[in-house]
């Protein structure tokens, strides 16, 4: 047997389920120390004049898109599906979460192209997850719906790898 | 089969239906107009994500 340097897999998922803590940070409480309540995450959209990247920290309003039907901080992230931990070897792993619904805007009225859509935390004072970008797209009087892909270890929404 | 539009709920016999679809690696859309004579009065989209993104330096945690 040999011993190899790694991130353990198991920490990655127990990051996504906030289980470790190497900082101070200011949190809304989560009601139990020891049996936390999940945090709730909301999804918006973006014109695709906006600059949302990587450098996102908090959800903003500015680049937001605007219409009919649609209320700024967008949607709940229906959020039934609890992060996964896989090893794909004794060096790798990852660990994965992708909400278990698709995020749907019913009736709205977009005009102005939008091509993005901010994941955040809207229970840790609308704290920035992710950002996730698709074809341009306009809605007129109609319904977008945005389904996520597969919560898989190579295509769910979030992972985190190790290799 | 009636149709949500800028102008209200129509039936759709009285509109022209148009649909198209892109399909690549990152995502399948398809999207369906409702057109009364020039106008358009609906659009529906529906993305399908195929995969996450790449995100830069974000996908994968050196160790």
């Amino acid at each position: 047997m040999a011993n190899t340097q790694s991130m353990c897999t198991s920490f990655m998922g127990q990051l996504l389920n906030g289980g470790h803590q190497f900082g101070t940070i200011t949190l809304v409480s989560r009601t139990s120390l020891t049996a936390p309540t999940k945090d709730s995450f909301k999804a918006a959209l973006y014109l695709a004049s906006a600059t949302i990247n990587a450098a996102t920290t908090v959800y903003t309003a500015t680049g937001e898109v605007t219409g009919t039907g649609y209320t700024a901080g967008g949607i709940a992230v229906t959020n039934a599906t609890v992060p996964t931990a896989t090893n794909s070897s004794a060096t790798a792993g990852v660990a994965y979460w992708t909400p278990s619904a698709s995020l749907v805007y019913t009736t709205v009225t977009l005009a102005t192209a939008f091509d993005t859509v901010l994941i955040y935390n809207s229970t840790q004072s609308n704290t920035a997850v992710s950002v996730h970008t698709f074809g341009s797209q306009t809605i007129t009087a109609g319904t977008f719906t945005l389904t996520m892909p597969a919560n898989g270890t190579t295509t769910a929404l979030l992972r985190l790898a190790t290799t | 089969m009636i149709v949500t539009t800028t102008k209200g709920e129509m039936d759709d016999s009285l509109l022209e239906m148009r649909q198209g679809s892109v399909d690549n690696e990152d995502e399948l859309t398809t999207w369906t107009e409702y057109w009364l004579l020039d106008e358009l009065v609906h659009r529906s989209v529906h993305v399908t994500l195929k995969k996450s993104p790449t995100f830069v330096g974000g996908e994968t945690a050196i160790f």
